[in-house]
């Protein structure tokens, strides 16, 4: 679980997050939403440790960030898998190259120990025959698989995903967003993703906090995003006419 | 004020080069492939340049030396003081400079740009120990590349003197000889192993700390090769100064 109790972040006279608190829940698929410039991307960095709040703590089971050791903070690093908007493979490595990598890393594993994991966790994310090829020979989606593999390899507690589906055809959007669905259910992890695909929402959003202009300015869960009266989210919900006429819908059958 | 800012920065980066190492079994593999990279691979270039440069400052130093009193053997000396000093350890490292140096900051700048470098510091990965110290590791070959070159241009010197008529081969081969100071061979490989900091570290800060997209990347590289060429420039007198004045 990461509880966030109300962070700030600023850089030079520019305060991008004013404020945040919310709770992010284990074993469940969190999603950040909200407009671009929000502060969604400098919220996800401060909960991965790559930027520092100025105010505020970021509690990780307990542990509160700020409060950790370089070494506790190495660690709990460790403990985190990130999936980047752009996928971020390391285009030197191949595919089996990059989802070994962490295990080369951090553990002291056989290679033959490691090898089994990268095929287990490959398998996981549904790539069988691309272990051999390089980033740039594979398609995006199939990058965005060899990601979450990457991510998950060191069996994280925490995922945090920025943007996953950005770029892909709807029909790998969906795939994608199903896949970590399903890895955040079986594995328990505390799973935060970025978006603005208000699909991930539907399907996937068991819960979801809208930011604005550095403010939590809501949040819920799927069910209830498509009923409230908050105007800020209900223009950022229906921004596109199949939602509109879907919201219009739901009124009339409401009244 | 900016330039301040950016030389603290630099330093604050070299600290945290050698700050919380990457596994030795991972830099060992790291710093085999930078040393293939950044020095085999640029041999070539090198060989062919002092070659010709050697070759040129023999003809100069000839068609210089008109008064018959001078011997030809003033010839050979020139040749060796000029590539010995100068040529091969700072004309070959401002060569260095755009072929290593650009190669560095390119490299470095499309892992930030792609994320790659963000990457690493999620999984708790010291990214400038990962990246910039297998590249300074691996550069401290460089004196090597600058002992070769300092052979290959003497023998583009002898080449030019003997085949383009200037100087007889032993005569050149007695200047050669003549007043050797092997503290300059030193002073050289001294600077070089200066210059090889500098080229490895001054990129990979271009590299590193850019932002923005594919088109900073090539800016980023072009501002390196300046800056690494000027600091190069600087360094090399107060070395200079330091070890010969």
């Amino acid at each position: 679980m990461i509880e966030v109790d109300n962070i700030h972040k600023s850089f030079g006279d520019n305060h991008v997050l004013k404020g945040i608190s919310t709770t992010f829940e284990k074993g469940k698929t969190n999603l950040v939403i909200g407009q671009s410039g929000s502060g969604k991307t400098v919220f996800l960095k401060c909960l991965l440790g790559l930027f520092e709040p100025d105010e505020g703590n970021i509690c990780y089971n307990g542990q509160i960030y700020s409060e950790l050791s370089t070494k506790q903070k190495r660690n709990l690093r460790q403990e985190m898998g990130m999936v980047f908007q752009g996928s971020a493979l390391f285009d030197s490595m191949t595919v089996e190259g990059n989802v070994m990598f962490p295990l080369d890393m951090f553990t002291k594993q056989s290679q033959s120990e490691k090898q089994d994991r990268v095929d287990f966790v490959l398998k996981r994310v549904n790539l069988v025959d691309a272990h051999k090829r390089f980033p740039a020979e594979i398609s995006g989606g199939m990058q965005k698989r060899v990601a979450i593999a990457r991510a998950i390899v060191m069996n994280p507690k925490y995922l945090f995903c920025d943007e996953p589906n950005s770029g892909l055809d709807p029909k790998t959007a969906i795939l994608i967003d199903n896949l970590i669905h399903e890895i955040t259910q079986e594995y328990d992890i505390t799973t935060i993703i970025n978006t603005h695909d208000m699909n991930s929402v539907m399907e996937i959003g068991e819960k979801i906090i809208f930011l604005k202009n550095g403010l939590k300015e809501w949040e819920g869960t799927n069910k209830e995003i498509f009923k409230t009266d908050n105007q800020a989210v209900t223009d950022f919900v229906y921004s596109s006419e199949l939602f509109k006429k879907v919201r219009q819908m739901y009124i009339e059958e409401r009244n | 004020m900016k330039y301040l800012e950016a030389i603290g920065k630099y330093f604050i980066m070299i600290w945290e080069v050698f700050k919380k190492p990457t596994k030795w079994r991972i830099m060992k593999t790291l710093i085999l492939k930078e040393v293939d990279e950044l020095v085999f691979g640029a041999m070539g270039i090198i060989i062919f340049i002092s070659f010709f440069i050697g070759g040129v400052v023999t003809i100069q130093t000839a068609l210089n030396l008109t008064n018959p009193l001078l011997p030809k053997s003033l010839i050979g000396f020139a040749a060796r003081q000029s590539v010995i000093l100068e040529f091969a350890p700072t004309f070959t490292s401002i060569i260095m400079a755009g072929k290593v140096g650009s190669y560095i900051t390119s490299s470095i700048g499309t892992m930030r740009v792609t994320e790659q470098i963000d990457a690493l510091e999620v999984m708790g990965i010291n990214s400038l120990n990962y990246l910039v110290f297998p590249k300074i590791v691996a550069i401290m070959l460089y004196p090597f590349a600058v002992a070769i070159s300092m052979f290959v241009g003497i023998l583009g010197g002898w080449v030019a003197a003997v085949f383009g008529g200037f100087a007889p081969s032993g005569d050149f081969i007695q200047g050669l000889q003549m007043d050797f100071n092997s503290y300059h061979v030193t002073y050289a490989l001294i600077k070089s192993v200066v210059f090889a900091f500098v080229i490895a570290t001054v990129p990979s800060f271009h590299g590193y700390y850019m932002r923005g997209g594919a088109l900073e990347v090539g800016k980023a590289s072009t501002t390196s090769f300046v800056w690494t060429s000027v600091v190069i420039i600087i360094v090399n007198y107060i070395l200079t100064q330091l070890l010969l004045g």
